[in-house]
C-alpha cells in the first residue's frame, strides 16, 4: 500500500469529523465555560471564573428536589419498560408472521409519529375532564376526578407510552438471535414452558434488556416536551428547568451548569452500564 | 413451537390498546363540531381539517420542516458516505476515535444540544438563521445516517471491486459503478431515518429555532403549552396519516424493524 492510501481514510472521514467537531464538540466546551460565569440579577453575565452556578446546584435543596425527581423518574420509567417490554417481545417473537408485522406496526410504528403528537394524545386522555376520568365516573369507578395531568404518574405513563419501544426493539433483536434448536432441547430433554422460558431465553436476552434500559434511562432522563406539556410548571424536570432558566429568567450561566450536570451524569451512568455489559458478557461478544 | 398461552396473548392485546390509545383519541377530538376538545361530543365535522387550511403559520411551518429534514438528511448522507466507507472497508489507526467521535452525538442529550448550539449560533452571528439551523439538525441526525451506511457497507464483498480493479477500471469508476450501488440500501435507509429524526425533532429546535424559523413540532409544541384546541388534534392526525402510510411503504421495501432498529440510540 502506498502512503496516500493510508492517509485516505482520514480524507474521506475528515468532513463529518469537522462538522460534528464544529457543531457538537465547539459548542459543548463553550457551554461549560459558559457555566463558570458569574450573574448577576441587575447586571447580567459578569467577568471571571466562578463555581457559583455549581455551588448552586449542590447546596439548593430546590435543585436537589429537581435532580431526584428527573433520576427517579427515569428508574420507574426504565424498570416499567422492562416488566411490560420484555412479555411483549416476547410474544411478538411467537406469533406468525402476518400477525406479527401488524403488531410491529403498532408496537413499534408511533417511534415514527412525533413526540409532540403522542404527548397531546396523552393531554387529551388524562385531563380532569379527559377521557380516561369520564369514562371511569361514568361507569361509577370513581366520584372525583383523579388528578393525572399535572402530576408524576401521568408523566411516567406518557413517558413510558413514548420510550417502551426502544426496550421492545432492544429485546427483540436479541430474541432473533436466539437459537430455537436450544429451546427444543431443552423441551426433549423435559422442561416446561416457564422452565425454558427461565433457564434458557431469559439469561439469553438479558444483553437486549440492558440495551433497552441504557437507551430508555437516558432518553427519559433528557425527556423535554413530554413532562412539559403532562408535568407542567408545577414538576419540574432538570431539562424543563434548563429551558425556563435559558428562555425565562435568561440566568445562562446557570441553565448551563444544570446542562453540563445533566450530561456528566447521564454521561456517567451510559459508560457504566456499557462497561459492566461488556465485563458481563465479554464472552458473547467474542 | 407450542402455542402463545392465552394471557400471553390477552397482555399483547392490552399493550397494542396502550400503544394506540393516544393516537385514537387525538383522531377522534379531531371531529368535533365544537370549539374545545372533549369525549364524547355530539356531533362530528371535518370543521377543524378546514381550519388547518386558514392557519397559514403552520402550513409555512409545516413545509420549513419538509425543507429542513430533506437539507439535513441530504448534507449529513453526503458526509457520511466517505465516513462510513472509510470505516468499514479500512483499518487505520485512531479508527476506533473516529468512530466514537462520530457517534458521541447520540450521547448529548438534546436539551444539551440545544443550549449549546442556541449560545455558539448566537456568537457566530446566525441565531435565528434556516441555515444555522438546517447545521444544528445535520450535526445530530449524522450519526443515524452514518451507523447505517456503516451497517450496509460491512457485509460487502470486498472480491467485486478487486474484479473492477483487475479489468483496468478507476478507483472513481469502481466506486461509482460498483461500490456505490452496493451500498445504495445502506444509503437511502440513513437518508430515510435522517429525514424522520429531523422531521420530529423538537428538544434541540425549541432553543435553536427562532419566531420566524419555528418548524411544525416547535409551532405545536408552542401552541399545546399555551392551550389544547381541535386545531392541533387535526394537524397532528394528518400527521399520523401521513406517518402510517409512510410506514406502510417502508414495511414493504425494507422491514419496519429494520428500519427502526437505526432509529433507536
Amino acid at each position: 500500500m502506498t502512503p496516500s492510501r493510508n492517509t485516505l481514510p482520514f480524507w474521506l472521514s475528515a468532513p463529518s469529523l469537522l462538522l460534528t467537531m464544529a457543531f457538537v464538540a465547539l459548542p459543548l466546551v463553550m457551554t461549560l465555560s459558559l457555566s463558570l460565569y458569574p450573574y448577576d440579577l441587575t447586571t447580567g453575565i459578569g467577568d471571571g471564573m466562578t463555581l457559583t452556578n455549581y455551588r448552586d446546584i449542590v447546596i439548593d435543596e430546590y435543585f436537589h428536589a429537581i435532580f431526584a425527581r428527573t433520576f427517579g423518574m427515569a428508574m420507574l420509567v426504565t424498570v416499567i419498560c422492562i416488566l411490560i417490554g420484555l412479555p411483549e417481545a416476547y410474544v411478538l417473537s411467537r406469533l406468525s408472521s402476518r400477525w406479527r408485522s401488524v403488531s410491529l406496526v403498532i408496537v413499534l410504528g408511533p417511534l415514527l409519529i412525533s413526540v409532540v403528537v403522542r404527548t397531546l394524545g396523552w393531554a387529551v386522555l388524562l385531563g380532569n375532564e379527559g377521557i380516561l376520568n369520564n369514562a371511569l365516573r361514568a361507569i361509577g369507578i370513581i366520584d372525583e376526578p383523579i388528578r393525572l395531568m399535572f402530576t408524576f404518574t401521568g408523566t411516567v405513563v406518557a413517558l413510558v407510552h413514548v420510550l417502551v419501544p426502544f426496550m421492545v426493539l432492544a429485546i427483540w433483536a436479541s430474541l432473533q438471535k436466539l437459537d430455537p434448536a436450544t429451546e427444543h432441547a431443552a423441551e426433549s430433554l423435559g422442561a416446561n414452558q416457564i422452565t425454558i422460558l427461565r433457564r434458557i431465553v431469559f439469561p439469553q436476552v438479558i444483553p437486549g434488556v440492558l440495551s433497552g434500559s441504557l437507551i430508555v434511562f437516558a432518553l427519559s432522563a433528557s425527556a423535554f416536551a413530554t413532562p412539559a406539556i403532562i408535568g407542567g410548571r408545577r414538576l419540574k424536570v432538570v431539562p424543563t428547568t434548563i429551558y425556563d432558566e435559558f428562555l425565562g429568567s435568561l440566568n445562562w450561566p446557570l441553565g448551563a451548569a444544570l446542562a453540563v450536570t445533566l450530561l456528566v451524569i447521564v454521561l456517567t451512568c451510559s459508560l457504566a452500564m456499557n462497561r459492566f455489559v461488556e465485563w458481563r458478557y465479554r464472552q458473547v461478544f467474542q | 413451537m407450542t402455542r402463545t398461552p392465552r394471557a400471553l396473548l390477552v397482555f399483547h392485546i392490552s399493550f397494542a390498546c396502550f400503544m394506540l390509545a393516544p393516537l385514537v383519541v387525538v383522531a377522534l377530538v379531531s371531529m368535533t363540531d365544537k370549539g374545545y376538545v372533549a369525549l364524547p361530543f355530539d356531533g362530528a365535522s371535518l370543521r377543524w381539517y378546514r381550519a388547518i387550511l386558514h392557519a397559514p403559520d403552520f402550513i409555512d411551518a409545516f413545509w420549513r420542516s419538509i425543507g429542513l429534514a430533506a437539507t439535513a438528511a441530504t448534507i449529513a448522507t453526503l458526509v457520511a458516505i466517505p465516513a462510513g466507507i472509510a470505516i468499514a472497508w479500512h483499518r487505520f489507526p485512531g479508527r476506533d476515535v473516529v468512530l466514537g467521535l462520530l457517534l458521541s452525538p447520540l450521547m448529548v442529550p438534546h436539551v444539551v444540544l440545544g443550549i449549546s448550539l442556541l449560545r455558539f449560533l448566537t456568537q457566530i452571528g446566525a441565531s435565528s438563521t434556516l441555515w444555522g439551523l438546517a447545521v444544528a439538525h445535520t450535526v445530530i441526525v449524522l450519526p443515524y445516517v452514518l451507523r447505517l451506511i456503516i451497517a450496509g457497507a460491512t457485509g460487502f464483498d470486498r472480491s467485486l471491486a478487486q474484479a473492477g480493479y483487475s479489468l483496468g477500471a478507476s478507483a472513481w469508476t469502481v466506486f461509482l459503478r460498483i461500490e456505490l450501488p452496493l451500498i445504495l440500501p445502506g444509503v437511502a435507509g440513513g437518508w430515510l431515518i435522517a429525514f424522520i429524526n429531523s422531521f420530529d425533532e423538537l428538544t434541540m429546535s425549541v432553543f435553536v429555532a427562532s419566531a420566524t424559523t419555528e418548524t411544525l413540532p416547535v409551532k405545536m409544541y408552542n401552541h399545546i403549552a399555551h392551550t389544547i384546541d381541535p386545531l392541533v388534534a387535526s394537524i397532528s392526525t394528518v400527521l399520523i396519516v401521513m406517518t402510517l402510510i409512510l410506514m406502510v411503504i417502508l414495511d414493504r421495501f425494507y422491514g419496519l424493524d429494520r428500519i427502526l432498529a437505526g432509529k433507536s440510540k
